[in-house]
């Protein structure tokens, strides 16, 4: 897809989501939506220096939601022809014959739509071809076993995707968007046998002309991996933990999860009834921006239509707000906060409990003797109770110095503990994720190992 | 009953005008001499799934995808392109896309030969099999019996889903099959609160069969037994330990650690890449004596199970781990073909969207003679988790966790209080060799599994007797 048809694609995706709307109306929805989506890519992965796969995405698909007064019906279909339409609509409708009215149901308020639509710098198509992308693979590729501690190679992938997504409701509300996300990933092999490791790292961009470098990728790649050769076991033991920028955002992401209304009106959270409570310490700021331009998650409006807005989410450590979109608003009594669909950029403030705002070095003196996490693995988080055990490996760490890799070993704690026991926060920002935010260095967490 | 390869013509072929007769010209335009292999793989998939939330059966849903996906392999080479539409035009676009990857030359396909296959599974759609109303009927009882059985539980969430997946493979060494795949499941979830202290509960379960199978047998009720009997367990947990100890696990689910441990590590793409722990392993003493592992797509009804992979292949029962020792890989037929071996039913996609890969299906551990009183009276101190979350593993240095989120202490041969969620981690190659005993009472999990690969997830089952490892870490906070 090329720039100058996207525009006529997203008109015929809204022609499309407004027809729909009409005949679900039609069909006695007293309120509908539609959500359709068009996208394509291409992924090339090349390995030892040959192509290994080529692969081209195109897909499309609408959903649509009605509404028989407070019965819902869902529907959806990646397939476009006109019978297959017909029939989606047909099965929305049949299922709201049979869902239960439900007081909260519906879309949300008509005066919160959104009816300014900036630029947000999202769509920078990128002409790549077979051909160049395997250039490129290789590129990286070599550059990363150009290192003689690598000894085998997952390989280089490039992609370039571009996505076009049209939101409408049956209040007139028609909203488009089109955005485009490019990457190039290396994944390598160091050492032989049961001395082997991998790692990797990626570039995710929206605009390819941010890529670094594509052979600084594949370097970066052969040096974590190397890094990681002859890692040890450590003793269990408490100690505190500095979460790398890549694997931080998670920590984040389990705040969200536990203050986002699903998880607050079914009352499966550790942080209920939290809003207006401290929940990190005092130097934390974090605040969402949808306007950000070019941001991984940047948009005018929401999952429902609703208008987005720059809004904190805590400050001074204390819980200014949940994360709610119509439905699980009115579950708690509540205004939407426009994140249906969840949050529009996160942007974490670095800083210290000291006032320093320390980069990764900073924080590696700051913390001393602990345990640096680069990675983590597994799903041992509950949301419902805080908490947080989950597989670990990374370095451990000296006098401010890293000392040797460290693998089989488990980080554990609640994540209210965690989060109260926040010391730092770095500036060494990664920008490859809506969640924006450096390496967290947390007091105290129990290591277990051997 | 027609076979599932007329089904799969009539639902698939037949709307957009095609013909076997047109599959082949299709691999006239994909095949050259150096094109080793090619393949269509043709998908319609039906779902539905239907909510009951606050005592509300609140949302339902439904979805249709159908497409065709087009691959053609040139050594280890891989072109693929696919099409949501079934058209003869759209399928010859795909197949110059795909056929990209070798650029000369022209040759053309054998002729299809259909490929008789045995049905382990009806082939029905489920979703129409029950109707909507006795859906409904049944998220609401599974509703009232949850809050019935305990005054903490204070919130349920009950949701039924099911799929009806039609295939139809055809691949230029002349494979023609087709597989309609019927699958559901329901799922229980509960909140329990006692003195300001919150739990959950989840159970659930499905197969390759009608819900009226999960309702008729009480299966369906009974996870909404064990999701509230988890929750409340859960109220009266205490810390977990931390560190390295003896661990019992229970059966069924627990199997979670075969596949973390040992599965994805003996998938054929990884050892043919030198890229698995297990690389270069074959024949080599992996498990301790006793210790013998199988993955076995063949299980009637089950959710793992399939009558052909997704490359028409017939699934079969392959002895992974034998007595100890590794006899063999899971396969594809692209990883079999370039490693010499012979595909073992093990290939399997996402959807048409997505290109095959080798993938386990029902994996589990062979029961041995122990009474599973005695592995746990033979334990000083240790952990006995008997439910589990979900687990991930680093294929290249096999480090694997596994998340238990119900687990108790043993303490001096006898189970006591039961410890909070908590992440085990061990060494793949490594864990299965400190298997010291193995349980008579070999058990496949309720029907649950999920298996993630390269962004792709399929269903999975997976089955353990009681089993005792040695010693493992387990990453709780209590030292």
């Amino acid at each position: 897809m090329t720039a100058d048809d996207s525009a006529a694609e997203l008109d015929r995706l809204a022609e499309l989501a407004e027809d729909v709307i009409r005949r679900a109306r039609a069909a006695g929805a007293s309120q509908a939506d539609v959500a359709a989506s068009v996208s394509s890519g291409l992924a090339v992965n090349v390995r030892l220096g040959e192509v290994e796969t080529v692969e081209r995405n195109r897909d499309r698909g609408f959903g649509l939601t009605v509404y028989f007064g407070q019965r819902k019906g869902s529907a959806s279909t990646a397939d476009l022809k006109p019978a297959s339409i017909e029939a989606t609509i047909a099965q929305a409708c049949a299922i709201a014959r049979y869902t239960e009215p439900d007081p909260c149901a519906g879309l949300a308020d008509a005066e919160l739509m959104q009816k300014d639509f900036p630029d947000l710098d999202l769509w920078h198509p990128w002409q790549l071809d077979v051909d160049r992308a395997i250039e490129i693979g290789r590129e990286v590729e070599a550059a990363g076993r150009a290192n003689t501690a690598i000894t085998n190679s997952e390989g280089a992938s490039v992609q370039g995707g571009d996505a076009l997504g049209v939101y409408a409701n049956s209040h007139g509300f028609v909203g488009r968007e089109r955005g485009t996300h490019h990457s190039i990933s290396c994944s390598l092999i160091a050492g032989k046998g049961d001395a082997m490791q991998r790692d990797g790292w990626y570039e995710y961009v929206r605009d390819a002309r941010g890529f670094p470098a594509f052979a600084a990728i594949g370097r970066k790649a052969a040096e974590r991996t190397q890094a990681r050769l002859d890692a040890r076991r450590l003793a269990t033991r408490e100690c505190p933990v500095l979460f790398a920028p890549e694997v931080a955002r998670s920590l984040w992401g389990h705040l969200l999860a536990a203050v986002s209304g699903g998880s607050l009106y079914r009352r499966a959270s550790f942080l209920l009834d939290h809003a207006g409570k401290t929940v990190l310490p005092a130097f934390v700021d974090i605040v969402e921006k949808p306007f950000l331009p070019g941001g991984h998650a940047s948009a005018a409006f929401d999952g429902e239509g609703v208008a987005t807005r720059e809004s904190s989410l805590v400050e001074r450590g204390v819980l200014q707000r949940y994360v709610l979109g119509s439905y699980s608003a009115r579950k708690l009594g509540l205004q939407t906060t426009g994140n249906a669909g969840g949050v529009h950029n996160l942007v974490v403030a670095p800083g210290s409990v000291d006032g320093a705002v320390p980069g990764f070095e900073a924080l590696l003196r700051k913390m001393g003797t602990g345990l640096l996490v680069t990675e983590l693995i597994g799903q041992g988080v509950s949301i419902v109770t805080g908490d947080y055990s989950r597989g670990a490996a990374g370095f451990w760490v000296e006098h401010g110095k890293v000392a040797y890799p460290v693998q089989e070993i488990t980080i554990a704690g609640n994540l209210r503990d965690i989060f109260m026991d926040v010391q730092a926060i770095g500036s060494d920002v990664d920008p490859r994720s809506s969640i924006l935010t450096g390496s967290v260095l947390v007091g105290m967490m129990t290591v277990a190992g051997e | 009953m027609d076979s599932p390869l007329a089904l799969a013509e009539r639902s698939l072929l037949a709307p957009g005008g095609l013909s076997t007769h047109d599959l082949e010209r299709v691999f006239s335009r994909v095949m050259a001499p150096s094109i080793d292999a090619a393949d269509l793989y043709f998908q319609h998939s039906r779902s539905e799934s239907w909510v009951l939330e606050d005592g509300i059966v609140r949302d339902g849903s439904h979805s249709i995808e159908q497409g065709v996906g087009v691959r053609a392999v040139s050594g280890d080479k891989t072109g693929f392109a696919y099409s949501d539409d079934i058209v003869l035009p759209q399928l010859l676009e795909a197949a110059g896309a795909a056929r990209a990857i070798a650029r000369d030359g022209n040759g053309a396909g054998k002729p299809l030969s259909i490929r008789g296959t045995r049905a382990l599974y009806p082939a029905d759609d489920p979703i129409d099999g029950l109707d909507n109303a006795a859906k409904i009927a049944l998220l609401r009882e599974l509703d009232a019996l949850a809050r019935s059985l305990d005054p903490r539980i204070k919130q349920v969430i009950v949701s039924v889903n099911a799929t009806h997946d039609s295939v139809l493979v055809a691949a230029a060494d002349g494979t023609l099959a087709a597989d309609v795949r019927p699958l559901t499941r329901v799922n229980v979830q509960v909140i329990a609160e006692s003195n300001g202290r919150r739990e959950s509960g989840y159970s659930g379960g499905g197969g390759r069969c009608a819900y009226r199978e999960l309702i008729d047998s009480g299966r369906a009720h009974a996870w909404a037994r064990e999701a509230v009997r988890q929750a409340l367990v859960n109220l009266d947990a205490v810390d977990a330990p931390a560190g390295s100890m003896e661990v019992v696990l229970g059966p069924g689910w627990p199997g979670i650690l075969l596949h973390e441990a040992i599965g994805h590590g003996l998938e054929g793409d990884f050892n043919r890449k030198g890229t698995s722990a297990f690389a270069g392993r074959m024949g080599d003493k992996v498990a301790a004596d006793g210790v013998t592992v199988v993955d076995d797509g063949t299980l009637p009804g089950r959710r793992g199970s399939l009558s052909i992979d997704d490359e028409g292949t017939p699934t079969h029962c392959t002895t992974l781990i034998e007595d100890g020792r590794l006899v063999s890989y899971m396969q594809d037929k692209h990883n079999a073909r370039l490693m010499g071996m012979a595909p073992t039913g093990n290939g399997r996609r996402e959807s048409f969207a997505h290109l095959p890969m080798p993938r386990m299906t029902n994996t589990y551990m062979l029961a041995g003679q122990r009474d599973p009183q005695e592995i746990i009276a033979s334990v000083e101190r240790g952990l006995y988790a008997v439910n589990f979350g979900g687990g991930q593993v680093d294929i290249t240095n096999g480090k694997f966790v596994f998340s238990a989120n119900e687990a108790y202490l043993i303490e001096h041969g006898k189970v006591t209080r039961p410890v909070k969620g908590a992440t085990l981690i061990g060494s793949g190659p490594d864990v299965l060799t400190r298997v010291a005993m193995i349980g008579n009472d070999l058990a496949l999990d309720e029907g649950v599994g999920v298996c993630g690969k390269e962004g792709q997830s399929v269903p999975v089952g997976v089955g353990m007797p009681t089993i005792k490892v040695t010693a493992m870490t387990v990453g709780g906070t209590a030292a």
